[in-house]
């Protein structure tokens, strides 16, 4: 009984006091990755500063599972620039690079024409039916800076939920058990 | 205080915070490097050069590429991928970026190079302006970095033209 009974006992050891400054503890951990994620949104302009690479396409320069960091500036897109798309009809945004752009004289407005360096073609059949070119608001963001591997750990928690909850359990657990 | 779990944590963090520094310090080293990069392009053949049904002009052309990239390679660079853009303005469009072909240098060994090729995409127009086109050729280069920044630059070769009549 001596483990179980122990947890047990640090249980029902835990005072009303003791469990508020736990919950508070909790929310700031909570609340600080929430700012820091916020005000990387207002630095880097674009709304997910952080995406991880989830397809081949790219390679060898990104590999399935490395992190790139986003920057959208007013900056004109230029061709050679590697940016994060969002195409009408498709959840999942795209990285891939920019190989032509056609820019109106008038209004300033875009065509830009992407292709995945490890892709034949170009991805006019990604675009959505009828679609020969990307516009500005299509545009999340430009890649800036890469690290590689990091997003793994987001992908296998997507892709096997049960990891995910067991983490968060033994987290959770780790939290309300510990002493001090 | 000193329980398993405690030690456990301390040492990973201080591991992951370690392999940020050396991260951040592999992308910082790259400042260091000043790269001087040569390239000359020259336009060896126009193949074809017409106007498509839908009323775009397109050309087909043979270029010959030689550069020396060797100087863009530092120890934390994981290759450089390159393209050589058509650039031009037309009365419409205040810049036409036009990707004319593209390839990736794995090492430094092979930044030095020189190929006789035809365009890899096509160069075609929004509308049909070619005929007598100026136009500049550029080669831009984009670093990839085994981590951190990236970096990206270009040089501009100016003067070539396109044929008066299509052939």
């Amino acid at each position: 009984m001596g483990w179980i009974g122990d947890t047990v006992d640090s249980f029902k050891s835990i005072q009303i006091r003791q469990l508020l400054t736990q919950a508070v503890s909790l929310g700031m951990i909570v609340t600080s990755a929430l700012i820091i994620w916020k005000a990387l949104m207002c630095i880097t302009g674009s709304e997910s500063p952080v995406v991880v690479v989830l397809s081949g396409s790219m390679e060898p320069g990104f590999k399935r599972g490395d992190i790139l960091f986003l920057h959208m500036s007013k900056d004109p897109i230029r061709a050679g620039e590697i940016v994060v798309f969002n195409v009408d009809g498709r959840e999942i945004p795209i990285v891939h690079r920019v190989i032509k752009v056609h820019e109106r004289e008038d209004t300033g407005e875009v065509d830009v024409l992407t292709k995945g360096d490890n892709n034949y073609g170009d991805d006019r059949l990604l675009y959505a039916q009828g679609q020969l070119w990307l516009q500005r608001h299509h545009i999340m963001g430009r890649a800036v800076g890469f690290l590689p591997y990091v997003g793994w750990v987001t992908i296998i928690m997507t892709e096997k939920p049960i990891i995910k909850y067991i983490l968060i359990g033994a987290l959770g657990l780790l939290v309300i058990t510990s002493k001090d | 205080m000193h329980s398993f779990g405690y030690r456990l944590n301390a040492l990973l963090t201080f591991a992951v915070t370690i392999l940020a520094l050396m991260c951040g310090m592999a992308s910082l080293s790259d400042n260091l490097n000043t790269p001087s990069s040569s390239a000359e392009i020259q336009i060896m053949n126009i193949n074809w050069f017409q106007k498509q049904p839908q009323g775009n002009d397109e050309v087909s052309l043979t270029m010959n590429i030689s550069a020396d990239l060797q100087s863009l390679f530092t120890w934390n660079t994981k290759q450089v991928f390159i393209f050589v853009a058509a650039e031009y303005e037309t009365p419409k469009n205040s810049l036409n970026q036009v990707s004319l072909w593209d390839a990736i240098i794995p090492a430094k060994e092979h930044a030095k190079f020189w190929i006789h090729t035809s365009n890899k995409y096509r160069f075609v127009d929004q509308g049909n302006n070619l005929r007598g086109k100026k136009f500049n050729l550029t080669l831009h280069w984009h670093v990839m970095p085994k981590t951190g920044k990236m970096f990206a630059d270009k040089l501009v070769m100016t003067g070539y033209s396109l044929p008066e009549e299509y052939r």
